[in-house]
C-alpha cells in the first residue's frame, strides 16, 4: 500500500463494504500511522446494496474520519436497470463494472485499491497484485507484467491505471482469524440473525425493501440466517446458520464445506464468467 | 460477546504456530503438475463442495482421464488453457494442513514460459520438480532446475511422477535420481530430496504406500510439512529499504518499510547507505504501540534521534555491515520480453525501492539454460539469460543476491513501453565505481561558460538521412560564430570516421553510437561550449539518454521533419537509392525504424522555407532563453 502511496499521484481505494474491504482498510489505517491513509474511500453503489451495508459505510467514515467517495451510475438508474427485470449479468456490467470505470475516468484514479484475495476463483489466482490495466480499463491475462519478489513495476502512461490487490494471497480463514484477533468492525449481516428472507431458486434471498416483488408461490419467512459474503441483496443468498459471534463464525468456518462464492449469484451465469467480466474491466 | 469455546481455542492456537511454506511446482506438458496440485488441494480437504460438484461436471465435458476427476481442471483457470490443456500463466493456490500453511505457484513448463518460472520462483523456498517416469531427465528438467538455482531457490523435490506407468519400477526411479543428481551437484542445492509418485492415484503424496515398499523416504506432503527452509534472514544484518517518509505534521518524520534483514531495537545505530551519515534508532511506530524489537519481514516506521537527510529509495543499515554502494556492479539477467535488450540502451532499474536509469555495460556471456554453457552474444532475447555489467546513472546500495533476495534481486522498466523486460540477481559490485570519483574541478562549467558569455547546451539535430539536419547546424553554426560564441558541431558521418569507427549499424550499434556522441557532447558542455549534433538517432531512448546526461535546460532536441518521399528526391549521399536495392541493410527509413519526437523543443518543417530560415529561428530561440548571454 505504501508503495503505492509513494509512487502513484492519484490513487484510491474501493471500498465495498464487504468484511475483506473492512480488512484492507485496517490495514491501510495500520500501514500509514500515524498519518491518515493518504487516499480517499470510494464505493461504487448499484443503489441494490442492503441498507445495513450503507449505514455502516457511511458510519466508518466518519469514524476514521476519510473522505468517502459514493459513484451510482445515473445513466444505469435513468434506464431502469435492475437486478430482477434486467437480469444479474446486465445488472453486474452496467451497475458495477461499467460504473466502476466511470468513476475511475471522473476523478483520474491512476491506482486503485482492491480487496480481491486469489483464493476465491479461478481465474483470480493468476491476477497480479499490481494489475495494469489500459486507458479503457481491459485487463489482458496474457500480457500481464512479470512479478518478481517484492518489487512491483508502477509505471503507467497516462490514462492508464494499475489495480492493487493487497489482500492476494489471504484466504477466507486468514480474513475471519484477522478480523477475530485485531477486532475489527463489520458489517453485522455477517452474523446470524433473524431476518425476512424468501427461497429462490435453492438461494435465500433477503426481502431488504420493497422493490423485490414476490413471485407466485413464494413467500417470505423469518428464518435465522448470516451472510458469508456481501454484495447486491437480490443477488446474494444467505445461509442458514447460527453463529452470531465472530468467534461463532470461525468455528463455523473451519468446519465449512462450501465455498464462499456460491452465495453469489453471478458467478454461475455463465463458465468462465469471472474472467469475461475482469477482461471487461470488472474487479 | 461470548467466551471462546476450548474447541475454538485450540484450532486459533494451532493456526498461530503454523508456519508458511511457499513452494512452485514446475515440470513438463503433461508431467501431471496441475494434477498433482488438484491432489494436494483434494486430499487436504480444501476443496469445498460446490468446487467438487462443479469439477464433476467439468471432468465429463473437459477432462482426459476418462470416469475419474480430472484434478487438472481445478488449477488451470483461464478460458484458453482450457483449451488448449496447458497452463499459461503463474496461479497461486492455498492449502492447510495441521502443521503448515502452502502458497503453491503453479507454472508452465514450457520454455517460452520461463520467465513466467521465474516469477514463481522468486517468491518460493523449495521447489518440486516433475519429471515423467516413462521418459526420465529431459532437457527441461535440466532448465528448470537451473533457473530455479538462479532465482535462489535452495531446497529441491524431485518428483517422478507417473511411477505407476513403469510398474512401479525402483530401477527407473534409481536411474532417473542418479541422471539429475549428475547434473544438479553443480547448481549446489542445500536439499534434495526425490519421490516415486503418482498424483493421479494419490501414490506417496499425502501418505506413503504400499505400491513402492521399497522407498524409504517420506512421502511428498510429509516432508513438505517438515522441511526446514528457513535462510535465517533475520539473523543476517539489518537492512531496510524506505519506501515511505512518513510526516503527518511537522513534529513527525518517520521512515516506513518492510526490514529486508536482520534486526532492530530503539538505541542501535544505523546508517544511511548512500551518503554514509549515521543517527540512532529513537522508536519503532506501529499502530498498536511502540516495538521493542522489528525483525526481518515486519512493516515498520522508525524515527531516529537526529534529523537526517533520508528519502524513498534509501537503505537505513547496520554500520558494521553495509551493503555495497556502487553504480557498477555485475548481474545475472533473465530477459523476458519479445523485444530484445540492447547493451548501452537506458534501462529503468528498480531495486527495493529505488528506481534508477541503468545500462547493461557489457553482456559477457549468455547461458545455455539447458546446457550451463557459456555462449557469446550480443544480446539477450526472450527467456535468455545472460551475465552482465551494468552501469547506473546514480549509485545503490545493494547486496549480493546469494546473500539477501530483497536487496540484490531488480527488475528492468523499458523506457518508453513500461514493461518489465528483465530481472536481475546482483553477483557483485565492480569497485571501480567505489575507487574512482569524479573530480571536483576548481574551474568549472559555470566559469567556462561565463569566460564565453553565454549558457552552454547541446542542440540536438534528430531526423531521416537527407531530411536536412547537417545543412541546418551547418548555417547555426556560422550565425553563432559570428556572433563571437564557441560553438562545436559533431557530425554523423564524421564521428563515424574516428571515435566510431568500430560500430555497424545494427541496433545495437546505433545505441552504442549515440551514447558514445552522448558522452562527448556533455564534456563539451562541461567546457561551456554550444554544442550542435547531427545525427539520424532514430530511438527516443536513446535521446532521452543524451537528454538526461546534462541538466534539463542544456539540451535542445530539434526535430527537422522531412517527408522521407522528400528525403529519397534529395537523396544527397545516393544512400536510399543503393538501400532500396538492398546493398544496405538496416537503413532508417527503409528497413529500419525511426521513432519520431514526442516533445522536441523544435520542429522544423524543411519543405515550406529555405534553411536560411530555419537557422534563423533556431538562433533567436536561443537568444530568447539566455543562452546567447
Amino acid at each position: 500500500m505504501r508503495e503505492v502511496a509513494a509512487e502513484f499521484a492519484n490513487p484510491v481505494m474501493l471500498y465495498s463494504i464487504g468484511k475483506d474491504s473492512s480488512v484492507m482498510l485496517h490495514l491501510a489505517m495500520k500501514a500509514f500511522y500515524p498519518s491518515k491513509p493518504p487516499f480517499p474511500l470510494m464505493h461504487v453503489d448499484t443503489t441494490w446494496k442492503f441498507r445495513e451495508m450503507i449505514e455502516f459505510r457511511n458510519e466508518t467514515a466518519k469514524r476514521l474520519g476519510l473522505d468517502l467517495i459514493v459513484h451510482v451510475n445515473e445513466d444505469g438508474v435513468k434506464r431502469g436497470i435492475n437486478p430482477f427485470d434486467s437480469g444479474s449479468s446486465l445488472h453486474t456490467q452496467v451497475m458495477k463494472t461499467e460504473s466502476l470505470k466511470q468513476a475511475l475516468d471522473k476523478y483520474g484514479f491512476d491506482a486503485a485499491f482492491g480487496g480481491a484475495r486469489r483464493d476465491e476463483e479461478k481465474s483470480r489466482a493468476k491476477e497480479r497484485i499490481f494489475s495494469f490495466r489500459t486507458a479503457t480499463h481491459a485487463w489482458d491475462p496474457k500480457n500481464q507484467r512479470p512479478e518478481l519478489w517484492r518489487v512491483y513495476n508502477t509505471r503507467i502512461h497516462k490514462g492508464e491505471s494499475i489495480r492493487v490487490f493487497p489482500l492476494s494471497n489471504w484466504t477466507e480463514l486468514d480474513i475471519w482469524q484477522y478480523i477475530l484477533a485485531e477486532n475489527i468492525p463489520i458489517v453485522p449481516l455477517y452474523f446470524a440473525k433473524k431476518r425476512p428472507v424468501v427461497e429462490r431458486g435453492g438461494t435465500l434471498i433477503m426481502k431488504d425493501d420493497d422493490r423485490m416483488k414476490l413471485l407466485p408461490g413464494e413467500t417470505v419467512e423469518e428464518r435465522l440466517v448470516r451472510f458469508r459474503t456481501l454484495g447486491c441483496y437480490p443477488l446474494t443468498g444467505a445461509i442458514e446458520s447460527d453463529a452470531d459471534t465472530l468467534e461463532a463464525i470461525v468455528t463455523e468456518m473451519f468446519t465449512a464445506r462450501t465455498s464462499e462464492r456460491q452465495g453469489r449469484l453471478i458467478d454461475s451465469d455463465e463458465k468462465a464468467s469471472m474472467e469475461k467480466k475482469k477482461k471487461e474491466g470488472y474487479f | 460477546m461470548n467466551a471462546p469455546s476450548r474447541e475454538l481455542q485450540a484450532f486459533l492456537a494451532a493456526q498461530e504456530k503454523k508456519t508458511l511454506l511457499r513452494f512452485l511446482t514446475c515440470g513438463s506438458v503433461d508431467d501431471g503438475k496441475s494434477t498433482l496440485i488438484g491432489r494436494l488441494l483434494y486430499d487436504t480437504k480444501l476443496l469445498f463442495e460446490d468446487t467438487l460438484a462443479s469439477l464433476e461436471k467439468d471432468s465429463k465435458k473437459f477432462g482426459t482421464t476418462g470416469e475419474d476427476m480430472d484434478f487438472a481442471l481445478l488449477v488451470d483457470g483461464l478460458e484458453a488453457e482450457r483449451e488448449q490443456g496447458i497452463t499459461i500463466d503463474v496461479a497461486y493456490r492455498f492449502f492447510a494442513t495441521d502443521k503448515r500453511k502452502f502458497i503453491v505457484a503453479d507454472t508452465p513448463g514450457h520454455e517460452q514460459y520461463t520467465r513466467n518460472m521465474a516469477t514463481g520462483a522468486s517468491n518460493s523456498d523449495l521447489a518440486v520438480i516433475l519429471i515423467d517416469a516413462r521418459k526420465g531427465v529431459l532437457v527441461q528438467t535440466r532448465r528448470h532446475a537451473y533457473i530455479c538455482a538462479l532465482l535462489g531457490i535452495r531446497h529441491i523435490v524431485l518428483a517422478v511422477n507417473k511411477i505407476d506407468l513403469v510398474g512401479y519400477s525402483p530401477k527407473v526411479f534409481s536411474d532417473i535420481v542418479a541422471d539429475f543428481r549428475n547434473f544438479s551437484l553443480k547448481l549446489g542445492f542445500a536439499s534434495e530430496v526425490a519421490i516415486p509418485l503418482s498424483a493421479r492415484y494419490g501414490v506417496n503424496v499425502m501418505e506413503k504406500s504400499v505400491e513402492t515398499p521399497w522407498y524409504q523416504g517420506p512421502s511428498l506432503l510429509e516432508h513438505l510439512e517438515t522441511v526446514d527452509v528457513d535462510a535465517a534472514l533475520e539473523s543476517k544484518p539489518f537492512r531496510l529499504p524506505v519506501q515511505w517518509v512518513n510526516r503527518p505534521n511537522l513534529d513527525f518524520r518517520g521512515f516506513s518499510g518492510t526490514i529486508a534483514g536482520g534486526r532492530i531495537r530503539p538505541g542501535d545505530t544505523v546508517v544511511v547507505a548512500k551518503s554514509g551519515k549515521t543517527s540512532k534508532v529513537a522508536r519503532i511506530v506501529t499502530h498498536d504501540g511502540d516495538l521493542p524489537e522489528a525483525v526481518a519481514g515486519d512493516a515498520v516506521t522508525l524515527t531516529l534521534a537526529d534529523e537526517v537527510d533520508i528519502s524513498r529509495g534509501d537503505v537505513l543499515a547496520a554500520p558494521d555491515a553495509r551493503p555495497a554502494v556502487s553504480s557498477q556492479f555485475a548481474a545475472h539477467l533473465l530477459w523476458m520480453a519479445e523485444e530484445e535488450l540492447l547493451p548501452g540502451r537506458q534501462y529503468l532499474l528498480k531495486l527495493g525501492t529505488a528506481t534508477v536509469p541503468a545500462q547493461v555495460s557489457t553482456l559477457k556471456h549468455k547461458v545455455d539454460v539447458n546446457t550451463l554453457e557459456h555462449l557469446a552474444g550480443k544480446t539477450l532475447a526472450l527467456n535468455e539469460v545472460g551475465y552482465c555489467n551494468f552501469a547506473t546513472a546514480q549509485p545503490l546500495a545493494f547486496d549480493p543476491y546469494k546473500d539477501n533476495r530483497d536487496t540484490g534481486g531488480f527488475i528492468l522498466i523499458d523506457r518508453f513501453t513500461n514493461a518489465t523486460v528483465a530481472a536481475g540477481m546482483i553477483d557483485f559490485s565492480l569497485m571501480r565505481a567505489t575507487n574512482v570519483h569524479w573530480q571536483a574541478l576548481d574551474v568549472n562549467k559555470g566559469a567556462r561558460a561565463a569566460m564565453k558569455g553565454q549558457k552552454p547546451v547541446i542542440l540536438w539535430f534528430t531526423g531521416l538521412s537527407g531530411s536536412g539536419k547537417s545543412t541546418i547546424a551547418n548555417l547555426v553554426e556560422k550565425k553563432l560564430t559570428a556572433e563571437g560564441k564557441h560553438t562545436y558541431l559533431l557530425d554523423g558521418d564524421n564521428v563515424r570516421h574516428g571515435l566510431n569507427r568500430d560500430l555497424g549499424f545494427t541496433d545495437a550499434d546505433r545505441v552504442e553510437n549515440i551514447r558514445r556522441v552522448g558522452e562527448v557532447a556533455k564534456l563539451f558542455v562541461d567546457s561551456g561550449t554550444i554544442v550542435l549534433t547531427a545525427f539520424i538517432s532514430p530511438f527516443r531512448s536513446e535521446r532521452r539518454m543524451v537528454r538526461e546526461l546534462v541538466g534539463a535546460d542544456e539540451f535542445v532536441e530539434v526535430f527537422v521533419d522531412t517527408p522521407i518521399e522528400i528525403c529519397m528526391q534529395r537523396d544527397p549521399k545516393g544512400l536510399y537509392e543503393k538501400a532500396k536495392a538492398g546493398q544496405i541493410k538496416n537503413f532508417t527509413g527503409i528497413d529500419s525504424p525511426y521513432e519520431t519526437p514526442e516533445s522536441a523543443e523544435l520542429t522544423i518543417h524543411t519543405v515550406q522555407s529555405e534553411p536560411e530560415v530555419h537557422a534563423q529561428r533556431i538562433v533567436d530561440y536561443l537568444r530568447d532563453r539566455g543562452y546567447l548571454g
